[in-house]
């Protein structure tokens, strides 16, 4: 029974969902939207289970001398220091203490971690443009033209060439057609992976997601 | 009896009187041709081919008010500010003003969501002018709301779920009686084995990476499905498991998912739930958190599978400056170019979806599989069929196909 019900569950709720897709009529009209606000409402509580599994996990490093454990107290600092404030003090609004911090500590921080990218591209471009190979070459080729086609300097070289013949004309072409295919292949091999996986699920075939065979 | 002046004012009376009653009879006859005044300025043209219907595939109360601009709008004098719009139950009284839209387009849609189904409306439109000056009003009538028992736009959506579903099950079916289904080899998920018994050799510990998406997301069930998989081969090994997660009902459902696959390889011992930990709902925070984690536990494999963003790379080239052996997988097709260019493996798109099937082998599962790759084929036909179609001008298949 403690496997079935979910599964049962699961049935239930993936033929509504299909059902409703097609048929706008009540009651299946306003099925997708209550099952989307009723998993926001778990995920709510589910987000309590999120910080107790942190904070237990974290005050356990502390308390047995874990190596690197002095990161934990940060961590627990930097979860109270937020928590507090938005919940105790002033509340999340603007000019109040959380905002105070989410404008100062938590948005560069983030930004700091997103401007890393920058280098990762540039260490993985590296890498991936070595002309090893006549696939590696044409992605070196490729990656070339694009480049200078969305920079101003490719359409300054090529200003000798007629009207549609310049870089930034080859580089919308390398973007629009092969590109573009390329990914409605993926794209379309994905969304039927995705029913497949879905029939599975709903079917009770696939339930490894609930933890068994 | 009048005096001369009395006889001299009451003439000089009457000119006004004689000049307000030309007046009024040149605005009268300027009507009567479409160009008339009001006493607040010009009187502007009418909204043009205005019409009602009841809004087609809903769950009804809704009506669809449509019209074409004025003559007077953006176009002609360009004096129309906006367009008022009145409802009624009756066709020549009671109407009221349900909402005022803006001018400037040359087709407007107004939907009114404030009406009852199965009852007659009647509209009335009219454009008005920044003075305040109205156009003739035009009556457009009855419609009556009503709700809908099939979605008309979506017969091609269904015909292709017919068939898809049919294929996958016409397949399970067949596996289920025994019969030998090829499934091509991947070579990423062959790699699984090896994968997991390098961390073992190693004696390092294995980093399975679920996505950053929540479990509302087909991805993050299939990562979570492969993780299934994979505890069970870090159970069999005795290796130590390691999975950050930045969801929480994504950490509960990965907890039961690696607590049973260590109960069912006999070792329950082995597991204990720290293996799944909760970081933070923030993608950066979250990146943040897994590239720690790699850099203080040197994992000696690291799993991606499930949905990924912009942090897809700066995890991915993380864990290649550690050494490990990384295998990613994701239809997210903006991410898997990084994928490619950082991990030693990458399932592309559909092979995410397929690798919780073929790492079990149990043959229900890759009759789906082939059933999926029978479609595929199928919609490849449709492509070749509808591209020969259209060299020849016949547009029936694209628009049988098309999704509104």
């Amino acid at each position: 029974m403690r496997r079935e019900f979910p599964l049962v569950i699961t049935f239930v709720c993936g033929i509504t969902m299909i059902v409703q897709f097609f048929i706008p009529h009540e009651p299946f009209g306003g099925m997708k939207s209550y099952f989307q606000h009723s998993y926001m409402i778990i995920a709510a509580f589910a987000m309590l289970l999120g910080i107790g599994n942190l904070t237990k996990i974290h005050v356990k490093k502390i308390r047995d001398k874990r190596p690197q454990w002095g990161y934990s107290i940060v961590l627990l600092a930097g979860l109270l220091g937020m928590a507090i404030p938005g919940l105790f003090i002033g509340g999340i609004k603007e000019d109040t203490i959380f905002d105070f911090l989410f404008k100062n500590a938590h948005v560069p921080m983030q930004s700091t971690m997103f401007s890393l990218l920058a280098f990762f591209v540039a260490s993985a471009s590296y890498r991936a443009f070595r002309a090893r190979t006549v696939d590696a070459a044409l992605l070196l080729i490729a990656g070339f033209v694009v480049m200078l086609g969305r920079a101003p300097i490719g359409d300054y070289l090529t200003s000798f060439m007629p009207d549609g013949w310049q870089m930034s004309d080859y580089a919308n072409w390398i973007m629009a057609i092969p590109n573009t295919a390329g990914q409605r292949a993926i794209m379309m091999g994905a969304a039927l992976g995705v029913v497949a996986t879905s029939l599975r699920v709903i079917l009770g075939i696939e339930r490894s997601y609930l933890g068994g065979e | 009896m009048r005096t001369p002046r009395s006889r001299r004012s009451g003439r000089s009376r009457s000119v006004p009187v004689q000049v307000f009653l030309l007046a009024v009879t040149i605005m009268a006859a300027g009507a009567s041709f479409g160009v008339g005044t009001s006493s607040s300025g010009v009187r502007p043209g009418p909204p043009v081919n205005p019409s009602v219907r009841d809004r087609p595939n809903d769950a009804g109360c809704a009506i669809e008010v449509t019209w074409e601009a004025s003559f007077d709008d953006s176009r002609g004098r360009g004096i129309v500010n906006s367009y008022s719009i009145f409802r009624s139950l009756e066709a020549v009284s009671g109407f009221a003003n349900v909402a005022t839209i803006n001018s400037g387009r040359e087709r407007y849609l107004y939907v009114d969501e404030k009406v009852e189904d199965d009852k007659r409306y009647f509209y009335k439109i009219v454009a008005e002018t920044g003075s305040g000056a109205f156009s003739e009003p035009s009556v457009i009538g009855p419609v009556i709301s009503s709700a809908q028992w099939f979605h008309t736009d979506r017969y091609n959506m269904l015909f292709a779920l017919i068939i898809v579903s049919a294929s996958v099950l016409i397949f399970i079916s067949m596996a289920r009686k025994g019969k030998e289904l090829y499934i091509r080899p991947i070579a990423g998920l062959q790699a699984v084995d090896e994968a997991v018994g390098r961390a073992t050799e190693m004696g390092r510990p294995v980093l399975y990476i679920p996505g950053i998406l929540d479990m509302d997301d087909v991805q993050t069930i299939a990562g979570v499905a492969i993780l299934g998989r994979v505890a069970r081969k870090t159970a069999e090994y005795e290796t130590p498991l390691s999975v950050p997660v930045s969801r929480s009902v994504v950490m509960s459902a990965a907890q039961e998912t690696v607590k049973e696959a260590y109960w069912d390889m006999g070792k329950p011992d082995a597991y204990h739930p720290e293996m799944v930990r909760y970081l933070t709902d923030d993608q950066f925070g979250y990146a943040a958190g897994v590239d720690g984690i790699m850099l203080r536990e040197k994992p000696a494999t690291v799993f991606f599978m499930g949905a990924f963003y912009a942090e897809s790379l700066i995890l991915a080239e993380t864990g290649h400056s550690i050494g490990a052996i990384q295998i990613a997988g994701t239809a997210m097709t903006s991410q898997l170019p990084f994928f490619v260019t950082a991990c030693d493996y990458t399932l592309i798109g559909e092979e995410l979806f397929a690798a919780g099937a073929y790492l079990t082998e149990d043959p229900r599962l890759l009759g789906s599989l082939k059933g999926q790759d029978v479609a595929k084929g199928l919609a490849i036909a449709f492509i070749v069929i509808g591209i020969i179609l259209e060299s020849f001008g016949y547009h029936w298949l694209t628009d049988f196909l098309k999704v509104n």
